[in-house]
């Protein structure tokens, strides 16, 4: 064999190497994990969270819960959100015992509570539960079982650039405006000469990407994801209307490479006065109204989502929580932190030392009661009623719980697969028509798969 | 030395890489007939062909069957031409030369989901990206990169990468051209395409044909780009198949799946190196 034979089977061999690199990776990491469990010493708790402000906050108060538990200390892991997620799903599901408090959602907690996976809270009086929203607190909980406290919670709702909108000749975006009438007052303020964009909506496509703006949306037009027998519905006139609409008014009047834009992109566009409107989570508000980060920080209003004929459904309901997987060692160390972290205390104390504007909004009703917070947040009313409006519960032929989700585990998948066809319609990519035809084709694969019908 | 004490001396590391190759790709077969959804662990159990099939039928399985291949293909035209054309270019001495050398290397040096950022928000961004701020100095509307053409504008983002790479290899190649041919040739009065189709070309058609092989077997299992950029997106148009891998694994948790998606990855990997073998292998046989 000569030298470059030899070299090119070793090529080869590394050829297989590499593409079986993805597929090692993970079964490395379910093997890892259970080698990994129990390493963490006692008193010592590692919390799994997500990159974005609060649960920064979260981490740098952490010295204080410290302070007041001298017996624990805290590990964190943070990511963000898509990693997140990945790592937690596969932690749990495989028992692997990394975290001993884990960041999840309201998608999340009530698939992972029937399942046992998650240990039931009960704070005592103390906590005074019946503070939380009740919409968020039955989000997060299973069969009247509390599985994971709220951090924050979220709803959508138009923010708008008060001087654009005015400048087009309207004095405000109306609360539970028609999409019509948003359409109108989008083409007026659009000026794509100059880069003014009328309307900025989630292009990028992902189950809680471009599908948590889309799902609420279609909703407004009277669609759901899923018939009472569990067919997917993206065959229904209302999704075509409603992906219709979307793809029209992104045309006429949102920026240019929209199918790649998320709440990130659209917000540094919005904070550069880029963009006219913008129907996204109430959270942005809280990020935008900051000087430091937004050029248009005293100039936004705020209005209640649009609808097409159906207001149930056309604001979503999301809500971060902490929760604690069974299986810990360290179950009542993590206990003890989930109780601080979602408490009134800790939104006091972030309120006093970061500032009120900097709280965790939307999971308390007594946050809404105190006089500073009003005094430093213009969104904070507009947040609230969002909240308080979004509708998650079941309906005639909607057989799951959940506003721009449905709770089952299957979601996941099928709500990416037709959050790509949906950004493929709007990069012009394939028709409307043929995008449902798709979304509906793939769905229905997935339902089979899991046995539904 | 002993030819058995020797094949005794050497079972150990051959053991390790054995075991190293042999157990994942045995688990990721294993699995691979298996019922494994992360999120349904009570149901589990042999399946047959049913991941595979699965698979197979998706809808955007051979969208991403042709995108891996295009994405090979395009880059590796890209990079051995525009590599091989710097190399030459930089092969004559003028004042500078090792700067002009290590700026045209250092692209090699980055990570690629920097790479891919760098691309998406500082140069290919419709808005304040640097390509559309050309367009519009023209008066053209800026083009849309990751939306209109998301697999286009990964191959440039891979190509722009891995030039260095390919200009790094003809560059050392050309340095070790025996000067006094090259001379000769000259005085016998070959002009310039005589002598890089008869000197040139043949002293680095073995590093042409490693480069090739080498880019072909990373191209195969692009992710990072892909990820930080497109998703895979607008629909399937830039969904390779790790990437759809991916969305089997992580995003649907469905391990069964996957890992039939990983052992079709293989068999894909496979039939390209024993076409590539065959094609470029022999050649560098016969030059040997």
């Amino acid at each position: 064999m000569n030298n470059y034979q030899f070299l090119v089977k070793s090529l080869a061999t590394l050829a297989t190497f590499i593409m079986n690199r993805l597929t090692k990776t993970m079964m490395a990491a379910l093997v890892l994990t259970s080698f990994i469990a129990g390493a963490s010493s006692a008193g010592e708790i590692t919390i799994a969270t997500i990159n974005n402000g609060h649960m920064i906050t979260m981490q740098e108060l952490t010295p204080k819960f410290e302070a007041a538990n001298p017996d624990i200390t805290v590990k964190w892991v943070t990511l963000d959100e898509g990693n997140l997620r990945q790592r937690v799903t596969t932690d749990i599901a495989t028992k692997g015992g990394q975290f001993d408090v884990m960041t999840i959602g309201i998608y999340e907690a009530p698939i992972w509570g029937q399942r046992k996976w998650l240990v039931p809270l009960d704070f005592g009086a103390a906590y005074d539960l019946d503070d939380v929203y009740d919409a968020i607190r039955n989000g997060l909980s299973y069969d009247g079982t509390l599985y994971a406290a709220p951090f924050y919670g979220e709803s959508s709702m138009v923010m708008y650039n008060r001087e654009l909108v005015t400048r087009a000749g309207y004095d405000r975006v109306p609360d539970r405006a028609s999409w019509d009438e948003i359409r109108k007052i989008a083409a007026a303020i659009t000026d794509k000469e100059k880069g003014i964009y009328g309307i900025c909506l989630r292009g990028k496509p992902g189950w809680g990407e471009n599908m948590a703006f889309l799902g609420a949306m279609a909703n407004s037009f009277g669609g759901t994801y899923f018939n009472a027998d569990w067919t997917p519905a993206f065959d229904s006139s209302a999704w075509q209307n409603a992906v219709q609409f979307y793809v029209d008014i992104m045309n006429e009047s949102g920026p240019p490479g929209s199918a790649s834009n998320s709440f990130n992109e659209i917000l540094a566009l919005m904070n550069e006065g880029r963009c006219g409107m913008w129907i996204d989570a109430t959270i942005a508000a809280s990020l935008m109204t900051n000087p430091d980060e937004s050029k248009v920080a005293g100039n936004l209003g705020f209005a209640q989502s649009p609808n097409a004929g159906t207001v149930k459904g056309s604001n979503w309901l999301w809500a971060w929580a902490l929760a604690v997987p069974a299986g810990t060692k360290n179950a009542a160390d993590a206990l003890k932190f989930v109780e601080w972290a979602t408490s009134k205390d800790y939104i006091r104390l972030v309120g006093e030392t970061k500032g009120w504007n900097a709280v965790p909004t939307g999971s308390r009703k007594s946050t809404y009661e105190v006089a500073e917070f009003k005094a430093v947040t213009a969104f904070a009313e507009a947040e609230l009623e969002a909240i308080l409006s979004a509708d998650p519960t079941m309906g005639e032929n909607k057989p799951y719980v959940g506003v721009q989700i449905a709770t089952i585990p299957e979601f996941q998948a099928i709500g990416t697969a037709v959050g790509q066809q949906l950004a493929a319609a709007l990069a012009g990519d394939i028709s409307v028509k043929e995008a449902l035809a798709n979304a509906q084709e793939s769905a229905d694969r997935e339902m089979r798969k899991a046995g539904y019908y | 030395m002993n030819p058995k004490l020797a094949r005794w001396l050497q079972a150990p590391s051959v053991a390790v890489l054995l075991l190293w190759m042999i157990v994942p790709l045995m688990m990721t077969v294993y699995f691979s007939v298996m019922r494994y959804q992360l999120l349904y662990p009570e149901r589990s159990g042999f399946v047959g062909w049913s991941n595979y099939e699965f698979f197979v039928t998706d809808r955007a399985f051979w969208p991403a069957i042709g995108n891996t291949l295009v994405l090979v293909g395009l880059v590796l035209v890209i990079t051995v031409g525009l590599g091989l054309a710097l190399a030459l270019l930089v092969n004559r001495p003028f004042r500078g030369r090792n700067i002009v050398r290590i700026l045209l290397i250092s692209p090699f040096f980055i990570m690629p989901t920097v790479n891919a950022l760098i691309w998406k928000n500082m140069m290919m961004h419709p808005i304040y990206g640097v390509f559309a701020v050309i367009w519009r100095f023209f008066g053209a509307e800026p083009v849309g990169w990751l939306t209109d053409m998301p697999l286009l504008s990964i191959v440039i983002m891979i190509s722009w990468q891995w030039t260095s790479f390919t200009f790094l290899i003809f560059t050392t190649a050309l340095l070790s051209m025996d000067q006094e041919q090259v001379e000769a040739a000259t005085l016998d009065g070959a002009g310039a395409f005589s002598q890089f189709w008869n000197l040139v070309l043949p002293h680095i058609a073995r590093p042409i044909a490693v480069v090739i092989l080498i880019q072909t077997i990373f191209h195969l299992s692009v992710f990072a780009e892909i990820l930080v950029t497109t998703g895979g997106g607008p629909g399937d148009r830039s969904t390779n198949l790790t990437f759809l891998i991916f969305t089997q694994a992580l995003q649907g948790f469905d391990f069964g799946v996957a890992a039939a998606g990983g052992v079709i990855a293989i068999i894909l990997a496979n039939i390209v190196a024993v076409f590539l073998i065959r094609a470029i292998g022999k050649n560098l046989a016969a030059s040997s």
